[in-house]
């Protein structure tokens, strides 16, 4: 696999060193194949399926309290629909909320903001506008940049999105 | 006599420790903080019915803990999804307390859709929740409550009540971080316990 492609066992195993052990998921068709099908495999990990995207940042914020490490799995519509969720937990309240968000319809190669797609080109300057931190991943040299933004979020209780540009094989 | 949610809250509490967690909603958390005094109090479960998710990430987190959430009709309606996921994860350890007032009280009292109709009681029972109540009279609540907190989670209460008295409705506490700061910091000396379910 060259450095170009992005691997779902590689991100897996970087949520895992991470200290990650809840994965909270709406299916994704980016994120899907290469990352859900192998947690709902993988029984290190607990799995709580949601009704809908917003319930994991309740959940994941509940989580933290008890030191628990989690990571929301939605698509990048579940990540619009949740924005005032997002907004109250994760920024007002500054809880470490990390979610992985895919870009579905994003071509590779072509930045987020560039897309002819308006879902897409329309993420990145609203997490801006929030004043969130995001990381886009895209290759597997991006990978590396999961566990540190992780460990920052839960030492400084800070909330991160990666947003995942490409679908993880 | 439709029970007041202040009287039904004030039985609740005679039934509740030092070390019990509880995570309430907006108007049920105004009247709780005043009945219950404790950093052990979650209020900050932000906007738009959050607190049962908020439950649902405490009882995961604490497994050997019971987890008391109080909720309301229109927080509940807000994120109705909720009972779905709260009973497909299925903790033992969560008891779910649902306050009907028929109102969203919190921004001005209006209706809820369904007041008087629907039956959340059987929207739990369909979702899958272990064990389900339902209340509308303070006497048969203060009989039973002892063994609905011993139920098998997850445990589902609907209790059809009206407003009591009037507690003060600190936002500035609610959405501040120093109850956020101060349950933070409860949590870490709570024991770790075994409950029997």
């Amino acid at each position: 696999m060259s450095e170009e492609e992005l691997s779902g066992e590689n991100i897996l195993n970087a949520i895992r060193e991470a200290g990650v052990s809840h994965i909270l998921s709406v299916p994704d068709r980016t994120t899907e194949k290469g990352i859900l099908r192998r947690v709902a495999a993988d029984h290190s990990f607990r799995h709580v399926r949601v009704s809908k995207e917003d319930e994991t940042i309740g959940i994941s914020a509940g989580l933290s309290y008890s030191g628990t490490r989690s990571l929301c799995l939605f698509q990048y519509t579940g990540l619009l629909d949740s924005l005032n969720a997002v907004r109250a937990i994760a920024m007002e309240y500054s809880m470490p909320i990390c979610m992985m968000v895919g870009l579905l319809g994003k071509k590779a190669g072509v930045p987020p903001k560039e897309s002819d797609n308006y879902g897409i080109r329309i993420v990145e300057p609203i997490l801006e506008a929030m004043e969130m931190k995001y990381v886009l991943i895209e290759s597997n040299h991006d990978v590396k940049k999961i566990v540190p933004a992780i460990e920052e979020a839960y030492k400084n209780s800070t909330p991160v999105t990666f947003l995942i540009g490409r679908s993880p094989i | 006599m439709v029970m007041k949610r202040d009287e039904m809250l004030r039985c609740l509490a005679n039934h509740v420790d030092n070390e019990q967690i509880v995570v309430a909603a907006y108007s049920s958390a105004f009247d709780w903080i005043s009945i219950r005094q404790s950093p052990l109090n979650y209020i900050s479960s932000g906007a738009m019915g959050m607190t049962s998710s908020h439950a649902l990430g405490f009882a995961l987190g604490w497994p050997d803990q019971r987890i008391i959430c109080l909720d309301g009709d229109g927080s509940l309606l807000m994120n109705l999804g909720s009972l779905v996921t709260i009973a497909d994860s299925a903790p033992k350890n969560l008891v779910h307390f649902v306050a009907d007032n028929g109102l969203y009280e919190a921004n001005g009292p209006h209706s809820t859709p369904g007041r008087g109709k629907t039956d959340y009681a059987g929207l739990a029972r369909a979702a899958g929740y272990k064990s389900v109540f339902e209340f509308d009279s303070l006497p048969n609540f203060e009989q039973q409550i002892g063994s609905v907190l011993q139920a098998t989670g997850p445990v589902f209460v609907w209790s059809k009540v009206e407003k009591g008295e009037n507690y003060p409705k600190d936002y500035k506490l609610m959405h501040g971080p120093e109850i956020r700061t101060r349950f933070s910091e409860a949590v870490k000396r709570i024991p770790r316990r075994r409950i029997e379910v």
